[in-house]
């Protein structure tokens, strides 16, 4: 196969974010940060119930061991950064912006790890059974974003078929790097780690999605992907591609039913992060306690991709980054078009931490909405085929029963449409706050309809 | 907070205070579009137009456009004092002004300076700032603002002045109501307002029956003629006459993404297949579809008011449906109706359907199929 000539995969819809950010950092190297003296380990790391904490404060730990078991099966398990003690269960602002508890460690600066899990190099002959534990002793979750836990996804509900795994590689959010440098820098990592996903699952049809921005990313991953029996897929670039539903579709032109998942289709998504993650700890027994963080912004010194572990809280990262060179008006955890606003720089990096933005002043944009001029960029632009604008005027007639009718609850909430929109309509606010509202009535009507 | 302020002090690096970082829900970029550079990517698309108007019909041309201009962000921003809404706020996104060029572009060549003041007033007030400003009007401002004058000062709006060049290079010019070309050469220093003129679609409506084994629109439908309309040799609206300039507004309007090219292409594309089927059967009824095609307000309604963001629907296909209506309405008022011309009408009462054209033809989203949608 011709691999230059090539299609370029795509979805419908979407938009193309300025590229300028990606620039920042997209060429620079991982650097693997220096052991710190603290650490805040935050308790939940996972989407679903937190895990039940296993140590006590005064206890002392080792590199990798365990600190928190998965209390039931939407939860995962929670390992040590670094060797020390622990010196208590405090609370620090969350990610999500409420407080949230964390285990403080102090480190001993030995960073001695404990006995780690017995590496399983021959896994093509291994169990899928004994692979899907070892996904979960390793407290994996997606780090793309969600941080759904990783054993969750990769046990397929009874009566489904899955036939393909996908990797995300698109990275499509403005400014982050990571997972490009991941690709180029670990190639083998995540191809091996995909090939175990691909085993465990027992699946043949394996891809990687990669927007074309990062050629030299598929370049590296195309040298070793046919001894994997991989595909390597250039998509276009476009935002939302790396959300799951519109990469399956991209990739293997399905389409995830609403209010359905990728397994309806026959299809795994995993971030390449994620499969670099399942490598180590199959093949060499590590669990996950650290990743690569975009830390980036103009306001920085020197932006770049750092290696940092679990714990770190925000302003180390902004350290090591030789600090600020102007006042940053917002401080974002993840990209900046999902990403979080934070307001504290304390806030520690967890398993799903893919981007530390800080945004000058220019860049901190203030919503000062005009009225909608029915231009219809919002609908393009909707990766959903939603009519975001109608939607919009709807909710803010109070009429969340229309909006209801007109699938508001598919919104990805991708952002795409308050981007594009020249109004700067708050739209995906808006429909977040229809889904919420909407969500609420469903579950009151629920709990009265069970009395 | 204590521990927040133990590691403080051993941080090498200084940050402001945590409580200046704007907090808001994401996204946290958008675009750099906003209404302003639309709105004047839209009036660059209508120069060619408004240049051709000029070079057709002279200064008096001018003179309306720089009036209706005028007016017409005059009117806004004394609306908008008076309403104590932010005056330059609402004149900037330069919405006004778009209406005020486009207004001119519908208004005849040399009409004194109270129409388009009256037209102004109509189209921003009544038009548009009634319904509280822009992107809530339901109807096209201009059209209401032309539709309006139409209705109040019928004269005026039907007395049209020759374009330059038609006395020399029309036939038979008499069939338009002009002077002899001998005379109007004579009086090339006379104003050009005091000649008249018929545009060849209020001919077309007037023309006396024809006599037997004639057919009733020769003179005024031929491929000599149609030449000179489509480089805006004929009577009518400033900006309406000159085929060139509107496809290329047209086709820079596609280009910046400011319309949906199948507005245009469906509405001119419906009266060309309907007048063309009705002069095939009655070819003593109506001109041939190019004669519509190329005279009256088509292309500049199809190019350029048909496709108003504000009142045309949201989707594609809602699009599509809205044009085609157009074009029928429009076939049908120039065919049988009582005005020589149909376009303004018909895009105003397409203008009123779209509401229920977006609500009706919603796009479907991803991953419905048509059995699905069937079973909810
Ligand atoms: S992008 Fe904004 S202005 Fe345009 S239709 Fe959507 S909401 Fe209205
Ligand atoms: S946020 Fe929702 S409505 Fe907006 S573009 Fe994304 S999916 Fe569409």
């Amino acid at each position: 196969m011709n691999k230059s000539s090539r299609k370029v995969m795509s979805f419908t819809g979407g938009i193309h974010p300025v590229s300028e950010g990606k620039k920042l950092t997209d060429t620079h190297a991982v650097h693997t940060a220096p052991l710190l003296e603290r650490y805040t380990v935050l308790v939940q790391q996972n989407a679903g119930k937190a895990p039940d904490v296993v140590v006590k404060p005064g206890d002392k730990v080792l590199k990798y061991q365990l600190l928190a078991k998965a209390s039931g099966f939407v939860s995962a398990d929670l390992h040590s950064p670094t060797s020390g003690e622990i010196a208590g269960i405090v609370e620090v602002p969350g990610p999500m912006g409420v407080p949230a508890l964390a285990l403080d460690i102090r480190s001993d600066g030995e960073d001695r790890a404990c006995e780690i899990f017995a590496p399983i190099p021959e896994w093509r002959s291994a169990e899928p059974q004994v692979l899907l534990q070892r996904v979960a002793d390793a407290g994996l979750v997606g780090m793309g974003g969600a941080s759904f836990p990783t054993r969750v996804k990769l046990s397929i509900p009874p009566g489904k078929k899955v036939d393909t795994l996908i990797l995300n590689g698109a990275e499509c959010e403005p400014y982050l790097s990571a997972d490009h440098r991941l690709m180029l820098e670990s190639p083998c990592r995540v191809l091996e780690g995909a090939a175990i996903i691909g085993h465990l699952l027992g699946i043949q049809n394996i891809y990687v999605g990669i927007e074309i921005n990062k050629h030299d990313a598929i370049a590296e991953l195309e040298r070793f992907s046919e001894d994997y029996g991989i595909r390597i897929v250039p998509l276009q670039v476009q935002y939302p591609q790396g959300s799951e539903k519109q990469l399956i579709n991209a990739i293997v032109n399905r389409a995830v039913p609403p209010g359905g998942l990728p397994a309806d289709v026959g299809c795994v998504v995993q971030n390449v992060g994620t499969a670099a993650a399942v490598s180590d700890a199959v093949t060499l027994g590590i669990p996950l306690v650290e990743r690569i963080v975009t830390v980036t912004g103009k306001v920085l010194k020197d932006p770049g991709n750092w290696k940092l572990r679990i714990g770190t809280p925000v302003i180390k990262a902004i350290e090591f980054c030789g600090g600020i060179t102007a006042e940053p008006s917002k401080l974002i955890l993840g990209g900046p078009m999902m990403g979080f606003a934070q307001n504290s720089y304390e806030v520690p990096v967890s398993k799903n931490t893919s981007g530390i933005l800080l945004f000058s002043r220019r860049r901190a944009l203030n919503y000062s909405s005009g009225s909608c001029i029915r231009c219809g960029r919002c609908v393009q632009g909707c990766p959903m085929g939603l009519c975001t604008c109608l939607l919009a005027t709807a909710i803010e007639g109070g009429r969340y029963d229309l909006a209801e009718q007109n699938h508001v609850m598919d919104c990805l909430e991708c952002g795409s449409c308050a981007y594009v929109c020249p109004a700067h309509r708050p739209l995906v606010q808006t429909l977040r706050l229809a889904k919420a509202e909407i969500r609420r009535q469903r579950a009151a009507a629920k709990a009265n309809g069970g009395k | 907070m204590g521990i927040n302020d133990r590691v403080q002090e051993k941080s090498s690096v200084r940050l402001p205070d945590a409580k200046n970082l704007v907090l808001s829900s994401s996204p946290h970029l958008s675009s750099s579009a906003d209404v302003r550079k639309i709105m004047l990517l839209v009036i660059f698309c209508m120069l060619p137009a408004c240049g051709a108007g000029v070079w057709f019909f002279g200064l008096p041309a001018l003179k309306v456009l720089l009036l209706s201009l005028f007016f017409c962000v005059g009117l806004e921003a004394l609306w908008c004092f008076c309403a104590g809404k932010p005056v330059w706020g609402t004149i900037g996104d330069c919405s006004a002004a778009v209406t005020g060029i486009l207004l001119a572009l519908n208004l005849p060549p040399g009409v004194p300076f109270y129409v388009p003041l009256v037209g102004a007033a109509l189209a921003i007030w009544l038009g548009k700032q009634i319904y509280g400003g822009l992107g809530n009007n339901p109807f096209n401002p201009v059209l209401v603002g032309r539709v309006g004058l139409l209705i109040a000062l019928p004269a005026l709006m039907t007395t049209w002045s020759p374009a330059r060049g038609m006395a020399e290079n029309y036939p038979e010019y008499q069939a338009f109501g002009m002077a002899d070309p001998a005379l109007a050469a004579g009086a090339t220093s006379a104003p050009m307002e005091l000649t008249t003129c018929a545009t060849p679609l209020g001919v077309a409506s007037t023309l006396p029956a024809p006599e037997a084994g004639k057919n009733r629109f020769e003179k005024i439908d031929n491929p000599s003629m149609w030449k000179e309309y489509f480089i805006g040799r004929q009577g009518g609206c400033i900006g309406e006459t000159c085929a060139p300039a509107l496809l290329l507004g047209g086709i820079l309007l596609v280009i910046f993404n400011l319309i949906n090219w199948r507005v245009p292409l469906y509405f001119a594309g419906t009266v060309f297949v309907l007048s063309g089927i009705v002069h095939f059967f009655f070819p003593q009824v109506t001109p041939t579809p190019l004669f519509h095609l190329l005279t009256g307000g088509l292309l500049l309604g199809a190019i350029f008011m048909a496709t108003d963001m504000v009142t045309s629907p949201i989707t594609g296909t809602g699009c599509l449906i809205f044009a085609v209506g157009c074009g029928i309405i429009t076939t049908v008022i120039r065919i049988w109706g009582n005005y020589p011309e149909g376009v303004s009408f018909s895009i105003l009462f397409m203008n009123a359907l779209v509401p229920l054209i977006d609500r009706w033809f919603v796009k479907r989203p991803f991953g419905y199929t048509r059995r699905r949608r069937e079973a909810k």
